[in-house]
């Protein structure tokens, strides 16, 4: 009777052991922390994702953003000049907005009309400007990784980009990596 | 608890974020909950109504006690006890 016993026990120890290790790994894959690809270059889109993230911050969620594609001229530094571009990277750097001040609305832009009237509704109402957002973003520890394949893709260069604190370079595989352990992952 | 009894509180710290919209006052909140002591309580002026259904989320992430909401002339007080 005994031995059956401490059989049991062993198995059941072994089960504990089975089931601690698959708890923790699901633990790890399900991390408070919010991995978001940026896209999209229009102001309302790079609004929502700041304010999203700044929420996300604030309730001390890990925020990891990766801009890609047309979002990058959100992270354009307007005062920055970069040197040695083809005729290609130069024209898409005159057509593309140089600086998260000058995007365009994904609706009702109206050459410009429309960016102009929701800063002023912004303003009116308190909302925080997108320069206060990556203020905070970057007082909360966002953190930005920005699509080094896209870079060369749209001839932009390192040093016209934003000076921002915990800013990366890195592909693809670094965004799949984070958002799989990510509770939340997004696309915008 | 009863608006009576939340405006009798006593507050260890006021948060006046009345001039910011949506997150802003969860960013105020989040600043000001560091420099208060457990069992401190801490209310938050908003005139973003949002920020009543906010920070009791945001009180039940972190733990925090969500006390109540009183209505006050055109803003709102929130109030919550820190873990």
């Amino acid at each position: 009777m005994e031995t059956t016993n401490a059989i049991t026990m062993e198995r059941l120890q072994a089960e504990l052991e089975t089931l601690k290790a698959q708890t923790n790994q699901l633990k790890d894959s399900r991390k408070d922390q919010l991995s978001i690809a940026i896209v999209s270059g229009d102001m309302d889109k790079i609004l929502a994702a700041m304010i999203i993230s700044l929420a996300a911050a604030a309730m001390d969620t890990q925020v990891k953003l990766f801009f890609s594609f047309w979002a990058l001229s959100a992270l354009r530094d307007p005062k920055k000049k970069a040197k040695g571009k083809d005729f290609i990277s130069k024209m898409f750097g005159i057509m593309l907005p140089n600086g998260r001040n000058k995007l365009k609305l994904s609706n009702m832009n109206m050459m410009g009309m429309g960016p102009m009237m929701i800063k002023s509704l912004m303003k009116k109402q308190n909302v925080m400007s997108l320069d206060a957002m990556f203020k905070e973003a970057a007082d909360l520890g966002v953190e930005i990784t920005v699509c080094e394949m896209s870079m060369n893709l749209m001839g932009f260069k390192k040093e016209e980009i934003i000076d921002y604190p915990h800013l990366r370079y890195a592909g693809a595989t670094t965004f799949v990596a984070d958002a799989g352990e990510s509770s939340m992952q997004w696309f915008i | 608890m009863t608006t009576e009894e939340l405006r009798a509180l006593a507050v260890a710290k006021s948060v006046d974020a009345r001039g910011t919209a949506c997150p802003g006052p969860l960013l105020e909140a989040k600043k000001a909950i560091g420099t208060i002591n457990s069992n401190d309580v801490m209310e938050i002026l908003s005139a973003d109504e949002g920020t009543k259904v906010d920070i009791p989320k945001w009180c039940g992430k972190q733990g925090h006690e969500y006390l109540g909401a009183v209505e006050e002339n055109g803003y709102f007080k929130v109030y919550m006890k820190k873990k």
